[in-house]
């Protein structure tokens, strides 16, 4: 095959007397990318380090087209390897446009002031590719997470280099942000390119990148095709957990469940996990009475500004999420149904039913649902009659509650759900 | 909009402001000139250098005399209006210096803050962080308050002791060649506060010159002349031009180091640069005007809300508002019929409209 794009080879390093990384070797090639998994503490984020120049290494080298990192400056290796920080907050307020063409920095010479044609052209592409281009005038502090990090994915780009290093890009998103960045970076990768993330989430890694690299304990474990790293017995000694793995049925990509040995876990769903759909008071109520009677609520797909939006934030819930105006992003739609397949139930909480019905699509594929129904149906049903129908069919086979009775009505659910149909 | 057009326009706006205010500034004082008469004077005293040539003088340095090169600049004067004599001297000789010298400190306080706001990431920083204001106290005070013990004049005394300080405040900072800038900005507080302590105990032994030390401490410009302004503006200015092509580099620090580090950016020498051309850029302005607090703390924080973050922009609208700050207050220091220092005016006007600009952006903003 051919030569890598990227090699590391025998790192190691070491802070103080804690060794992170322990003689790791490692190889990308053109048109890959490459997820960096494991648990936290592994050393995901100082190997990234000593890729991209910010750490040397103690022992070993790392290469770039055959370029040793030792051998360049700061500027060479800049226009080697591109960097998505994890941290994109920034507290001045640059535009956007501003951000971007600060990835131009490494091309540039000392007398420049303003930008050349090439940089022009290239900050152009990047905010293209990353579809930032109606945002270029927009103060980079008034962005939402899933935006600023579209901003330095193009800052990357415009950096223009053939290796890009994502540190966590998906820590800090929304579901449904995560899997557009991730999706953009797929994209991106190919003509040459190459990227290597680091990725806390295996099944959103399995998702997107060719080819995984397990590392723990400061050691590359494994390395392969997602299907080859996420097994039970490679992952159980790096995770120091049991696990149970499986393929999601609509990505058709590996699943994996911690703890699936110590019995909270019953047919790979965990009881406790309640989808919620619905925003407003009652889906905010309903999020934090489940929180409250401590089951694991997700929620959406909710609206930016929805005050059921800000009660799942506050409380760390899980959320797929949309603009506050216009139809519901698809991609968020997808994110909400991948939340609700890991529930056991699902609370239709009020919620609206608009022309696409994707609320009730959600609903219906659900073990067991609860509906909460707060206003009268005719206030939320905006579309046709095939709709009261089915919402018709829908409440049928779900438990009523009010919010109140919310968990015990769960619980119930739960019990439902648990038992083979015997009628 | 282009940045060197942004850069282009603002510059030229707040340059013709600040020719603007000058000549206002050189018409008011005790003899109350008319606008046409200062501006025939201002342009009688434009001079365009035609040679230069260095003669070696005698310096005394520690009370001895040492041979001493100096730069000989002849001029050729193009204006020559018709006015009266005592008007041109007024304007030639006792304002204009003062002005040019206050618009000069101005513009270095404004520059270096801004400097040292994204060196610092921190709108509370400002050109005396590092201790460079109280190590020039410290020298200005002893030679005030114990003029054997200090072998040189004061501005030199004062110059020598903010650089000294500066430097220590760096060493102290920096381990195995990284100076993290929490650390620096914590080793420029303590050192600051020691120095505050020798300054003080210097005050008490100044005994009849206290006035004298104090006036200076509060910052002002009374008395300022040709040679002060020969002798600051060229530094300042050289200073300052090797500052711009850095602005960028500033920009790239501001989103933090390690970001700035896989943007090609040599962080740490860098920083060392930038760190000691503000500083320089302080020391030559303290030297000659006293600690002048606030210019470099409001003016590039009140330009940052008004142009935005870009270096490029921030750094040259920040020295011009400076200097424009300077003149204006220096002139309401002066018109004053028992002069105040100009360190009073400045914090005086400077505090509240500058709480006014942040109440209007927040309420803004809502």
């Amino acid at each position: 095959m051919s030569e890598p794009l990227l090699s590391v080879a025998d790192v190691s390093a070491a802070f103080g007397d804690a060794r992170v990384l322990d003689s790791v070797s490692l190889a990308v090639r053109r048109g890959e990318f490459v997820g960096l998994v494991g648990p936290n503490g592994a050393g995901k984020t100082t190997l990234l380090r000593t890729i991209n120049g910010v750490r040397d290494p103690d022992e070993g080298t790392v290469s770039v087209d055959g370029d040793r990192r030792a051998d360049c400056s700061a500027r060479e290796w800049s226009r080697r390897v591109a960097t998505v920080p994890q941290d994109t907050s920034v507290s001045f307020s640059f535009r956007v446009a501003d951000i971007v063409e600060m990835g131009r920095a490494p091309h540039r010479r000392r007398t420049q002031f303003g930008t050349t044609e090439t940089d022009r052209r290239r900050i152009e592409d990047a905010l293209e590719l990353t579809n930032t281009a109606d945002m270029r005038d927009r103060p980079i502090d008034e962005l939402s997470g899933g935006e600023r990090q579209r901003v330095f994915v193009a800052r990357a780009l415009a950096q223009d280099t053939p290796l890009l290093a994502l540190d966590e890009p998906t820590a800090s998103l929304d579901v449904n942000h995560q899997v557009e960045i991730l999706r953009l970076v797929r994209e991106l990768v190919g003509e040459g390119r190459a990227a290597l993330a680091a990725i806390h989430d295996l099944e959103l890694a399995a998702r997107f990148c060719d080819r995984l690299a397990l590392l723990s304990d400061g050691g590359i474990r494994a390395v392969g095709p997602p299907e080859s790293v996420l097994r039970s017995e490679v992952l159980d000694p790096a995770f120091e957990t049991t696990t149970a793995t499986a393929t999601n049925p609509v990505t058709g990509t590996p699943t994996v469940t911690a703890g699936a040995g110590d019995g909270t876990v019953v047919d790979g769903d965990d009881a406790r996990r309640v989808h919620v759909v619905g925003g407003g008071q009652a889906g905010a109520r309903a999020i934090a009475t489940l929180r409250d009677a401590g089951h694991e609520p997700s929620a959406g797909v909710l609206r930016d500004g929805d005050l059921a939006l800000e009660t799942a934030r506050s409380l760390d819930v899980p959320v797929a999420t949309t603009p506050a105006v216009g139809p519901a992003d698809p991609d968020a739609i997808a994110a909400a149904h991948d939340l609700a397949a890991d529930a056991a139930v699902l609370v239709f909480a009020d919620a609206d039913i608009g022309p696409r019905q994707w609320t009730l699509d959600l609903a219906e594929g659900a073990p067991s649902t609860v509906l909460i129904e707060a206003r009268p149906l005719a206030e939320r049903l905006h579309a046709d009659e095939r709709a009261r129908g089915r919402y018709e069919r829908l409440r049928e086979r779900s438990e009523t509650a009010d919010l109140d009775a919310l968990p015990s009505a769960v619980d119930t659910a739960v019990a439902t759900a648990e038992r083979p149909a015997d009628d | 909009m282009r940045i060197r057009y942004r850069v282009a326009v603002w510059s030229g706006l707040l340059l013709a402001a600040l020719v603007a205010a000058v000549l206002a500034s050189a018409t008011i004082g005790p003899v109350e000139l008319r606008a046409p008469v200062v501006a025939k004077a201002a342009l009688n005293a434009v001079g365009i250098p035609t040679g230069l040539g260095v003669s070696i003088g005698t310096a005394s340095v520690a009370g001895a005399s040492v041979p001493w090169p100096t730069v000989d600049v002849q001029y050729a004067y193009p204006f020559a209006f018709q006015i009266a004599p005592t008007s041109e001297l007024i304007v030639r000789s006792i304002r204009l210096p003062r002005i040019v010298l206050g618009a000069t400190v101005g513009f270095a306080l404004g520059g270096a803050g801004a400097v040292m706001q994204g060196f610092f990431r921190n709108p509370m920083a400002d050109p005396s962080i590092i201790g460079v204001s109280t190590g020039a106290a410290v020298g200005a005070v002893a030679t005030i308050a114990v003029p054997m013990a200090v072998p040189f004049g004061l501005q030199t005394a004062a110059f020598l002791g903010a650089v000294v300080t500066a430097f220590v405040v760096y060493l102290l900072a920096t381990e195995g060649g990284r100076t993290p800038v929490a650390t620096l900005l914590l080793a420029g507080v303590a050192v600051q506060t020691f120095l505050g302590a020798v300054v003080s105990f210097l005050l008490l032994q100044s005994g009849e010159s206290l006035e004298e030390a104090v006036y200076w401490l509060m910052g002002n410009l009374y008395g300022a002349g040709w040679a002060d302004v020969g002798a600051t503006l060229p530094a300042i200015t050289v200073l300052f031009l090797a500052l711009v092509p850095f602005a960028r580099d500033l920009n790239v620090l501001m989103l933090g180091e390690e970001d700035a580090r896989t943007l090609g950016i040599p962080v740490e020498w860098t920083k060392r640069l930038l760190l000691a051309l503000s500083s320089l850029l302080t020391a030559a302005a303290v030297a000659v005007a006293g600690v002048i607090g606030f210019v470099g703390l409001i003016v590039p924080h009140m330009m940052r809300l008004v142009v935005g973050p870009d270096h490029r922009l921030l750094l040259p609208t920040s020295a011009l508002t400076g200097a424009l700050f300077l003149v204006v207050t220096d002139t309401i220091a002066r018109a004053n019929p028992q002069e105040l220092p100009v360190g009073i005016v400045t914090a005086a006007l400077g505090a509240p409209f500058f709480l006014f600009l942040l109440r209007r952006r927040e309420v803004h903003e809502l």
